[in-house]
């Protein structure tokens, strides 16, 4: 039963980091990463590893998605400020 | 993205994929039971009247190269302080105060302080229950920022005295620090933990210095965290380039 | 069943590193970083793994009662994750920089404006 588990959610976390990678807009990529963060959290459970799994679950889907999202904001912002003033 | 780059990559790949694979083979089996470092790990840890072995190899029998992955937290941001600074050719634009949609409001403002006291809470049971330092910090850091969501940014800023988080950080950093060197002024060595006794298991005072420790660490990673979004969100919402001055 | 743990952080560490090759967007190829740095995770946690055993955390469970996984490797994954986070947001700060100086963030544009 638990053999099962842990192949299913391997494999779903094999799954979301090719969408992760596939996925070439960045915006769009912090949510598909912050998934996998969520992900990875359920696998590090079945692993037995609750310390990193909540380690994981604040840092993997919460922050670094945050970090990436506040940068396509500033560079976005940036490119149209650009545009308005040429 | 030139044709020869992409086989160069794919040749590259594979090799790395075939000594990848021709390695994973070669590794104990998952699963295996034969685990000598984790079993002494335990064992020290219960002899030390830590309850969460992972908060006892962390700051009781890794304690020096927690230490090594403070400074590497302390470097980064310092880093990122330094390049996301405001420069000579940008400027502040305070931003215009929108309205938040009332569900998100009420849901932001409610969640806030629960979000801070499980933070809070992750960071005190670290070496009882799974948790510590490391992961209620990020946890406390980032239920601040629901205050973005729930009121706005200047709301945020007024909770958010960047110089006291960034003292904090620094001074997290140092009682560490000081906290090691206690061992070598009682006698012992650098962050050995032979200078509190090790309590009753499975209270909030047992394992000697961990809970000390812990709670540096959970000081440093929650300001951390706080002067790394500041800074992001700085960038993000407030600071413009001068017009007209932008690249050459 | 005995490998697949391993090949997935093998796989995880070889799909980042394609992104990072292909990738035509500076913040993208941290993202693919951050695919790579979670392989490490998934290969360090499978490695301590042992079967039926439970969590190396002794608040409920009487010592000795139950195998228990390895600890220290749990132990460097943790560090490891905060870290990694915060390399990744000095990455990102070094892109903005990057963003500001040449006005984008294509490395295959920032080879043209260096050449």
């Amino acid at each position: 039963m638990s053999d099962a588990l842990t192949v299913v959610v391997l494999l779903l976390v094999a799954g979301s980091a090719t969408a992760t990678v596939a996925q070439r807009d960045p915006a769009r990529q912090a949510l598909v990463l912050s998934f996998l963060g969520v992900l990875l959290a359920a696998l590090f459970t079945v692993f037995q590893a609750p310390d990193v799994g909540l380690s994981q679950l604040a840092v993997g889907s919460v922050l670094t998605p945050l970090l990436i999202m506040l940068s396509v904001r500033k560079v976005r912002r940036r490119a149209r400020s650009e545009e308005g003033t040429e | 993205m030139s044709r020869l780059r992409l086989w160069l990559l794919a040749v590259g790949g594979a090799g790395l994929a075939a000594l990848l694979a021709a390695a994973c083979l070669e590794l104990p089996g998952f699963g295996g039971s034969r685990h000598p470092y984790g079993d002494r790990a335990v064992h020290a840890s219960l002899s030390r009247h830590t309850a969460n072995t992972i908060a006892s190899v962390n700051f009781d029998q890794r304690a020096y190269d927690t230490l090594g992955e403070m400074s590497i937290l302390f470097a980064a941001v310092l880093g990122c302080v330094v390049l996301l600074r405001e420069a000579r050719d940008e400027h502040r634009a305070r931003p215009e105060p929108t309205d938040v949609a009332r569900p998100v409001r009420r849901y932001a403002l409610l969640v806030l302080p629960v979000a801070l006291v499980t933070g809070l809470y992750v960071i005190a049971h670290g070496q009882l229950s799974p948790g510590g330092g490391f992961q209620g910090g990020v946890v406390a850091a980032t239920a601040l920022h629901l205050l973005y969501l729930g009121a706005d940014y200047h709301a945020l800023e007024r909770v958010r005295p960047l110089g006291v988080y960034e003292t904090t950080d620094a001074l997290a950093v140092s009682s560490y620090l000081a906290l090691g060197a206690a061992g070598v002024l009682a006698g012992t060595a650098f962050l050995a933990n032979t200078l509190l006794p090790y309590g009753t298991f499975n209270t909030l005072s047992s394992g000697g210095a961990v809970p000390l420790l812990n709670a540096a660490v959970g000081m440093e990673v929650a300001s951390a965290v706080v002067v790394l979004l500041a800074h992001f969100l700085d960038q993000a919402v407030e600071i413009e380039e001068e017009p007209g001055r932008g690249t050459p | 069943m005995h490998v697949l743990p391993y090949l997935v952080g093998a796989y995880l560490f070889l799909t980042g590193c394609y992104g990072l090759a292909t990738s035509r967007n500076l913040i993208h190829a941290v993202g693919c970083l951050a695919v790579c740095q979670s392989a490490t995770y998934v290969l360090l946690l499978a490695v301590g793994y042992r079967d039926g055993a439970t969590a190396p955390v002794f608040s409920d469970l009487k010592p000795g009662s139950r195998p228990v996984v390895d600890p220290v490797v749990q132990a460097l994954t943790l560090t490891d994750i905060v870290v990694g986070a915060t390399v990744t947001a000095l990455l990102l700060a070094l892109v903005l920089q990057i963003a500001k100086r040449h006005g984008t963030v294509d490395p295959d544009e920032l080879r043209e404006l260096r050449g």
